[in-house]
């Protein structure tokens, strides 16, 4: 499903959230969106699935969502607490409700994910532990099928093992059943490969959207001699510096050409890449203090 | 599996290489599929599509419609000689600075290359 973001404004009160925010998703991938706590994530992700009247415009597939109870039986948002669900509710009836809703939802799919993830299925949904109240949020937005599914901070409270079994069941169903995923995430590092898109936002904003393997090939680390790499980022874009004594290593955003890289080895300057996550830390605004 | 610092497309294009230089992928052997790769790998489908497609431009493999992908009967002696002509300065070249750095004369470095020359290593 095709998503297309116009001037999306969202506000509560004094706060903005998402301020003046546009994109477009080609549709039929897996979108990493990033951003740090209070960066506007969920509220964009309520604004796409339709949960609130957007000031701007969110399209799916070329149509308005909100009050459009058509595209609404299309998409599936994950909230990490399965907020929709009451807490007094089995799960059985959880899922009962969730494939009420879902035009696509593949019911044999959600009792192997609930097998998988061990949940019980006559518990109470305030009963299971916040592990697997997340491991149902993922069974209900796998299992929707939906041509939009969100899954926010899917992973809260799983243990290393149940991450790694969200992933397999993920990937192995989306490439079964390609469709629009949207995922946040704070484990960027876990889950960075098996995005093929990311969008990062921060204090509301768009601050890019790449491919993630084009952003891997974006960012370089650059170490050598102080006075050398000072001379070499002249008029880069620099992310981050520190330095050890005599030596510093910069973090440098933008592809270098062969003429840099010639230099690069004439200066005995060492290159090497930057992990997503680096580049995510680097890219949002850093905890207490200016870029 | 991968590191995340370097596009992984590169990366598995790397690793099918070294596995045709090495013969474990032999000449027009079907090589695993993109989704294949993408469940065993846990990364993006299109990532693996991406790598493959690399190898197909670069004729190391061969696309059959609907079948596959199959290594390129061609493919393992047009990496050697591509690995030829990048030894000496990526391999031999840095040995020497190294060797150099920590005191080690080159002409002890020749000697224990003609040792392996003679099969006495």
């Amino acid at each position: 499903m095709r998503v297309d973001v116009q001037g999306l404004t969202v506000r509560y009160g004094d706060v903005t959230a998402v301020d003046d925010m546009s994109f477009s998703l080609s549709g039929n991938k897996i979108y990493g969106l990033l951003g740090r706590n209070g960066s506007g994530k969920t509220s964009l992700m309520s604004a796409l699935a339709g949960y609130r009247k957007p000031s701007g415009t969110v399209q799916l597939d070329g149509r308005p969502v909100f009050e459009n109870a058509a595209a609404m039986r299309q998409v599936c948002l994950v909230r990490h607490t399965a907020d929709a669900a009451d807490k007094g509710d089995k799960v059985s009836h959880v899922l009962e409700y969730g494939a009420a809703w879902r035009d696509t939802w593949d019911n044999p799919y959600a009792q192997e994910l609930v097998e998988l993830f061990k949940i019980p299925l006559k518990s109470k949904v305030g009963e299971l532990s916040l592990g697997q109240r997340s491991a149902l949020g993922v069974v209900i937005g796998l299992a929707s099928r939906s041509p939009l599914t969100m899954l926010d901070e899917s992973h809260l409270g799983m243990d290393t093992p149940t991450r790694y079994a969200f992933y397999d069941a993920l990937l192995t169903d989306f490439m079964a059943h390609p469709r629009t995923i949207i995922i946040s995430t704070h484990l960027i590092e876990e889950l960075a490969s098996l995005l093929e898109e990311v969008v990062i936002i921060d204090g509301g904003r768009l601050v890019l959207q790449e491919e993630a393997d084009v952003l891997r090939s974006r960012g370089t680390e650059v170490t050598g001699n102080s006075a050398d790499v000072d001379e070499f980022t002249a008029g880069l874009t620099v992310l981050s510096s520190k330095s050890l004594g005599r030596s510093k290593s910069a973090m440098v955003y933008g592809g270098l050409d062969d003429g840099q890289l010639v230099r690069a080895r004439q200066l005995g300057l060492e290159l090497g890449p930057i992990a997503l996550q680096d580049l995510f830390v680097h890219l949002t605004e850093p905890v207490g203090g200016k870029r | 599996m991968f590191d995340d610092r370097s596009p992984i497309y590169r990366q598995i294009a790397d690793r099918i290489k070294a596995d045709v230089l090495s013969g474990v992928l032999k000449a027009d052997e079907q090589v695993m599929s993109t989704n294949q790769y993408a469940a065993y790998y846990r990364i993006n489908p299109a990532t693996a599509a991406k790598a493959f497609q690399q190898l197909v431009d670069e004729r190391v493999l061969y696309k059959k419609r609907g079948i596959g992908m199959f290594v390129s009967t061609q493919a393992r002696d047009m990496l050697r000689a591509q690995g030829r002509e990048s030894f000496f300065g990526e391999v031999v070249d840095p040995m020497v600075a190294e060797a150099r750095a920590i005191g080690i004369p080159l002409a002890d470095v020749i000697r224990r290359i003609e040792q392996h020359q003679q099969g006495d290593m």
